[in-house]
This record gives C-alpha cells, sequence and structure tokens, in this order.
C-alpha cells in the first residue's frame, strides 16, 4: 500500500534529480541531511571551544591584534589560582549558587505540592505564580534596584513593617553584608516559578492509584508525602537543581542589573569577573584560561548528576 | 569495599565511575572553599582529572 501525498511529491520531483537520488545509499541520504547540522554544531560550538583552549596558552590580547602572540604555557592557569581576588569571586558564587538553589526548590516545592491540591482558582493562581519568569532578567534588575532604594523602594517598607526598623537604616544593594543576599532573594523571586512547573510535572505524574492503595494500607499522609510522593518526584527534583545549578553558575545580567558586582567585589560573579578580563582590561588569553576553568567545572558538575539522575530514573 | 576494589581493578564501570564523580566533587569544594588559598589552587587539577576520567571510564563495561 502506498501513500498517495508520498507519491504525489515523488512525482513532482524533476526526473533528473529523482534519478540522481535513486543512486544514493539511505545511508548516503542519512548523512546528506545530518550534514548541515554537524557542520553548524562544529563551527558554532567545537571550534570556539578547540580556539579557547589554544588561545588560553597565549598572551594574546583582542584589541592589539598586531602584537606578536607569545606561547606562555601554563603562565594563566596559574594566575589565575593563586590570585584571591578571582578565589572571591569564586566564593561569592558558590554563596549565590547555594542559597539559590535551596531557596528555589524548597519554595518551588512547595508552591508545586500547593498548587496540585484541587482548588477554585487553581489556573489562574499557577498563571499568577509563573508570571516573574516570562520577564526579562534585565526589567527584573531594573525593577528590583527600586524595590531595594532605601527611601522609596517597598522592600525596605514591608522588612520594616515587620521589624519596626527605619527602613532608611538599611541598604540592600548599597551595604555588603545585605548585597549578596538582594540578588539571591531577586534570583529566588524571578526562578522559583520555573522550579515550580518542573515539581508540578512531577507531582502529575504520579498515579492517584498509588495514593488509594497507601489510604487502603491506612499509611498516614505524612507516611505517603515521604514514601511516595518525594521519592517519585525526585527525579524532577534534581533536573530542577540540575537546571538552575549550571544556570546560576553562569549567571550575569540580573545582577549586572541589580548590583553591577559591587559594593566592592561582593558581587562580582566569575562570569561578571570574566567579562571584565575579557571585555574591560582586554586579557583575551588570561580570560580564555579562566573560561576553560569554569567549563571544566560546569562539565564535570553536569556528568555527575546526569550519572545520578539516570540511576534514579532507573529504581 | 572489597567489592570496590575489586571492581576497580577489574575496570568495572560503576567503581570508576564513582571514583571519578568524587575527584570531580571534591575539586569543586576545593575550588569554591574560603578557608585555604592552596586547595584553590590545585582544584582545576583534581577537577580537570576527575573529568576526564569520567568521560575515560564512562566506555568501561558495567
Amino acid at each position: 500500500m502506498t501513500n498517495p501525498a508520498i507519491e504525489g511529491a515523488a512525482k513532482k520531483t524533476p526526473d533528473g534529480l529523482a534519478r540522481r537520488i535513486r543512486g544514493l545509499s539511505d545511508r548516503t541520504i542519512a548523512w546528506i541531511f545530518v550534514a548541515p547540522t554537524i557542520f553548524l554544531l562544529l563551527a558554532v560550538n567545537i571550534f570556539p571551544l578547540i580556539w579557547t583552549i589554544r588561545l588560553s596558552f597565549t598572551d594574546f590580547r583582542v584589541n592589539r591584534p598586531n602584537n606578536e602572540v607569545e606561547w606562555v604555557g601554563l603562565r594563566n592557569y596559574q594566575r589565575i589560582l593563586s590570585d584571591p581576588d578571582i578565589w572571591a569571586t569564586m566564593q561569592a558564587t558558590a554563596h549565590f549558587l547555594i542559597w539559590t538553589i535551596i531557596l528555589q526548590v524548597l519554595i518551588g516545592f512547595t508552591l508545586a505540592f500547593l498548587i496540585n491540591k484541587k482548588f477554585k482558582g487553581n489556573d489562574l493562581w499557577t498563571t499568577i505564580i509563573v508570571f516573574p519568569m516570562m520577564l526579562s532578567p534585565a526589567v527584573v534588575g531594573n525593577f528590583w534596584t527600586f524595590l531595594y532604594q532605601p527611601q522609596i523602594g517597598l522592600f525596605n517598607y514591608a522588612i520594616a513593617f515587620f521589624t519596626g526598623a527605619d527602613p532608611a537604616s538599611f541598604s540592600m544593594i548599597g551595604d555588603v553584608n545585605l548585597a549578596p543576599w538582594a540578588i539571591v532573594i531577586a534570583d529566588t523571586w524571578m526562578w522559583t516559578p520555573f522550579v515550580m512547573l518542573i515539581c508540578l510535572a512531577g507531582l502529575r505524574s504520579i498515579p492517584d492509584s498509588i495514593y488509594e492503595a497507601a489510604e487502603c494500607d491506612r499509611a498516614s499522609k505524612w507516611r505517603q508525602f515521604w514514601t511516595i510522593t518525594i521519592p517519585m518526584a525526585l527525579p524532577f527534583l534534581m533536573l530542577a537543581v540540575l537546571f538552575r545549578g549550571i544556570e546560576n553558575f553562569k549567571m550575569f545580567d540580573l545582577v549586572v542589573q541589580l548590583t553591577g558586582g559591587g559594593p566592592g567585589n561582593t558581587t562580582t560573579l566569575t562570569s561578571i569577573d570574566l567579562k571584565r578580563e575579557a571585555f574591560e582590561r582586554w586579557r583575551t588569553g588570561y580570560s580564555s584560561a579562566y573560561a576553560v576553568i569554569l567549563f571544566v567545572t560546569v562539565f564535570g558538575l553536569a556528568s555527575i548528576y546526569v550519572k545520578a539522575l539516570n540511576k534514579v530514573k532507573e529504581r | 569495599m572489597n567489592g570496590f576494589i575489586t571492581g576497580l581493578l577489574g575496570l568495572r564501570r560503576g567503581p570508576w565511575e564513582m571514583l571519578a564523580s568524587i575527584l570531580i566533587a571534591l575539586g569543586v569544594v576545593m575550588l569554591m572553599q574560603p578557608f585555604v588559598l592552596w586547595l584553590f589552587s590545585y582544584s582545576f587539577i583534581v577537577t580537570l582529572v576527575g573529568t576526564v576520567m569520567f568521560i575515560i571510564v564512562s566506555h568501561f563495561r558495567e
């Protein structure tokens, strides 16, 4: 039985072309279709990666293209890995990464658990909660700057309302102790809905029959939560942590817009520092080594995470 | 523990992947810890060895 649509298309193919295609094997035709994608992948991903690794062993500066490029070996790596400022940047990134993931997973899972219950206005609440995620990070950074203003910011007034402190007595983005928390709060506000959506997908994939069987066995709600809900939603939770972990390791736009890396260097995350080295100080070779270090770290973490995810799925 | 060592000697994927994962995790902790600078200095080589090892051993047989 032949498909009339395929037959029609075959008839429309010019005779010369049809004869040439008929002479090719299925394997060759498959390669012809896949080749442009592979070429694009090599040109856009693999070539720049190899080129960056090569540059990381040189003192090349992109703003001085006519200078002679000297091969410096591992000197860039040695300088980066013994620089206390870069070490401080790593610690700022670790603080941001750990707290955003903890808060987003806790709040996101709680919200998903509540939204998963059937109640009136469920869809409306889901839309409202998801709203921050749809905004541009630049917009979020901009309006959180206003929210954090000591004189007019709503955030300071909310804190003052609960604690009785003077709203003008503290500045979230001007204080070296508060600024790292300011970026954590803004990112948590923006990306918790994303974690919630992934958790919600996990919760909705659990069949009701399992809960019904647990009810028959007189399992308490608490026990059902720990022995059914959490284990079955765990792969989704881990996926959310993977996505947010990798994204926040590379966080740039929101923090630049909110604090610009300040005050001092307290909110200078690795990607902000990398951008400064590459496009403000124009140390291309040095920043390439920096980028390679970050790449290997993220790649290694993603590898073990994917392995852990597969193990959880197999259970 | 015995099974782990036997697996390493027999070039089995599981124990070798575990070892590589431990190296990667150790490297990342060394990179971001706020206590000792020399741990930070050696973090990259530990992570790199772990990552390369992970890529290689993931082709070992189960």
